[in-house]
């Protein structure tokens, strides 16, 4: 994913030089050629976070279009006063990249991994908050974050997620990317859980069960139209993310239900309201916490057994 | 020129004050030490130096004022009010249920406003920003951003510090209103705040201390930036917590008190007391 946002930054700053990457000191490999060819476009601005937020905004009082990276708790959490006070309060379009959502940094210890952001982000008005499900996705993403008269956080992975849309998929920031249609069970999967989600799906077809799948990237604003639409149809919600439920897409789709009275049995797959201590790298910490296909297929089995739908 | 105007400008300070004393009387909101102790710096700015039109309040090349220092937002609005960006009329809504301009300052929020502030630490960043823009624009405007002591003892001042030396910014002005203050005693009695000067040089800025209450000595420092070029500016204005009433001035409870209505009477015959001791000092 990280790749994909440098390439597409790439073109558009081809196209566009008022666009700016700011970096916490961040990006060795994967910015290599971008600062060689735009080095009045590229500033690292060393490792301070909070600085680093503020001069973006006063940049983007000034017009100009910036991006700015680091690791995920330290583009968050660290300057998270700069990102509510001098982006979101001034409503200045800045975007806030992020990488490593999830376990992706697994080995390198809960201190690096993002788990929590999600809903510490979606807490701030103003803020549109976006977890791309695969690098295809990214680049839609990045090239429409132009467009937005807000600021905004995309969360990425890592490196290695593989394409789930092609290349021609229509794609619309605060609207669900729906993978896949069905009818007996939807799952609504964010970020980097895509992949994993639509393996699932189709684990689940073997056993004659017709679900659909969302790539839910807008966390927010939600799309509740199309929320509200798959209840009309189906009963049977599962939620997937690599976060924290209950502050993560899980709770925030359960406000949206509840507030509008609207019944739906939500299952919510992602992790529990502590820190990951436990040493290891993301596909040995999604196996431990059951983000795998097999545990994921497992329980939805178990549920749809118990409330009788096959 | 200055010599002219000079006696013009100490009676628009005192016309400042008294008015800022009037919106605290009638508001009741605290930080009244904090706004009276900027008074002369922003004269010095809005009547002297600043590059900036009422009328066209978001003229592209104007120059930028940021008060990082957000708690002194009454003393920005009258200033504003009396440099003719805002009708004078509206400050009496200053925080007022419903009204246009609260305790501190927002964005846009009335002309004149370019930042909002109010947590520390967050408006030289800003200005880093604005500063840097403009050099990358080959604009030549300048962008002053006024502190307080105490703000100086958030790191972030010190990551904003070492940027705008490292982008070389002469187009950047910081001032820091040295009133000796933080909001719960004094400064040096908290924090390590004494060398403030080699501190901020050890940063890579070209420093100049000041009297933050002699507006001649001030616009002269001021006239005189880019003090070194290539480096950004920081001007240490030596001020008086609550300066202009000698009942207020350097008492910790101005951050907090406003003044009941009998004694604001007294208030103001203090600053016009204070107003003629200038003069006649300044004649002598």
């Amino acid at each position: 994913m990280r790749r994909a946002f440098i390439r597409k930054l790439t073109d558009l700053v081809l196209k566009n030089r008022n666009i700016y990457l700011l970096t916490g000191d961040l990006g060795f490999s994967v910015f290599d050629e971008f600062k060689e060819k735009f080095p009045d476009n590229y500033i690292n601005m060393g490792v301070s976070e909070a600085n680093m937020i503020g001069v973006a905004a006063g940049m983007a009082m000034n017009s100009k279009i910036v991006f700015v990276y680091s690791i995920i708790p330290f583009i968050t959490f660290r300057c998270l006063e700069q990102i509510r006070n001098d982006l979101c309060l001034q409503n200045l379009p800045v975007k806030i990249i992020g990488v490593g959502e999830g376990l992706s940094y697994g080995t390198s210890g809960p201190t690096h991994h993002a788990i929590e952001d999600i809903g510490v982000m979606s807490s701030l008005p103003n803020l549109v908050v976006i977890s791309p499900g695969d690098p295809i996705e990214v680049e839609k993403i990045i090239e429409q974050s132009l467009e937005l008269n807000s600021p905004c956080y995309i969360r990425l992975g890592k490196s290695g997620e593989q394409n789930i849309n092609s290349p021609e998929v229509n794609l619309e920031i605060g609207k669900g990317n729906v993978i896949k249609k069905g009818k007996d069970i939807a799952i609504l999967s964010t970020g980097n859980m895509l992949s994993i989600a639509v393996e699932v799906s189709n684990a689940l077809e073997e056993e004659g069960i017709d679900s659909m799948v969302v790539s839910l990237h807008t966390i927010k604003p939600l799309d509740e139209d199309l929320l509200r639409d798959i209840s009309t149809y189906i009963k049977y919600i599962f939620i997937l993310e690599e976060h924290i439920t209950s502050c993560g897409l899980g709770g925030r789709i359960a406000f949206f239900y509840s507030k509008e009275n609207i019944k739906v049995d939500l299952t919510f797959i992602g992790l529990p309201d502590d820190f990951v201590t436990l040493v290891g790298n993301q596909e040995f910490l999604r196996k431990t916490y059951e983000l795998d296909v097999k545990s994921i297929k497992s329980k939805i089995m178990l549920k749809i057994k118990n409330v009788g739908l096959r | 020129m200055f010599e002219e105007n000079y006696i013009e400008l100490l009676n628009i300070s005192r016309e400042i004050r008294e008015k800022i004393l009037v919106l605290h009387a009638k508001s009741n909101e605290s930080h009244l030490g904090s706004s009276l102790s900027i008074v002369d710096i922003l004269v010095a700015l809005y009547f002297q130096i600043l590059n900036i039109d009422p009328l066209n309040p978001y003229e592209e090349d104007r120059d930028r004022f940021i008060l990082s220092k957000g708690h002194a937002a009454s003393a920005l609005y009258v200033v504003l009010a009396k440099r003719g960006f805002l009708e004078e009329e509206l400050l009496d809504s200053f925080s007022e249920n419903g009204g246009k301009i609260s305790v501190h300052p927002e964005r846009f929020s009335v002309p004149g406003v370019e930042v909002s502030t109010g947590s520390l630490g967050h408006g030289l960043s800003m200005g880093v920003g604005i500063a840097l823009s403009a050099k990358k624009d080959s604009k030549s405007f300048k962008t002053y951003v006024l502190m307080s002591d105490g703000e100086c003892e958030e790191g972030s001042v010190w990551e904003a510090a070492i940027s705008a030396s490292r982008f070389k910014l002469d187009n950047l002005i910081g001032i820091i209103d040295k009133n000796k203050w933080q909001a719960y005693d004094r400064t040096d009695k908290i924090q390590n705040l004494s060398l403030l000067k080699s501190k901020w040089e050890a940063f890579g800025w070209s420093c100049r201390e000041v009297d933050g209450h002699n507006l001649q000595e001030l616009t002269q420092i001021f006239r005189i930036i880019p003090f070194e070029i290539g480096k950004p500016s920081m001007v240490i204005a030596d001020t008086i917590k609550g300066k202009g009433v000698p009942e207020i001035e350097d008492r910790m409870e101005w951050h907090y008190k406003s003044p009941k209505s009998d004694e604001l009477k007294k208030f103001i015959e203090s600053l016009r007391k204070d107003y003629e001791k200038s003069i006649y000092k300044k004649a002598n």
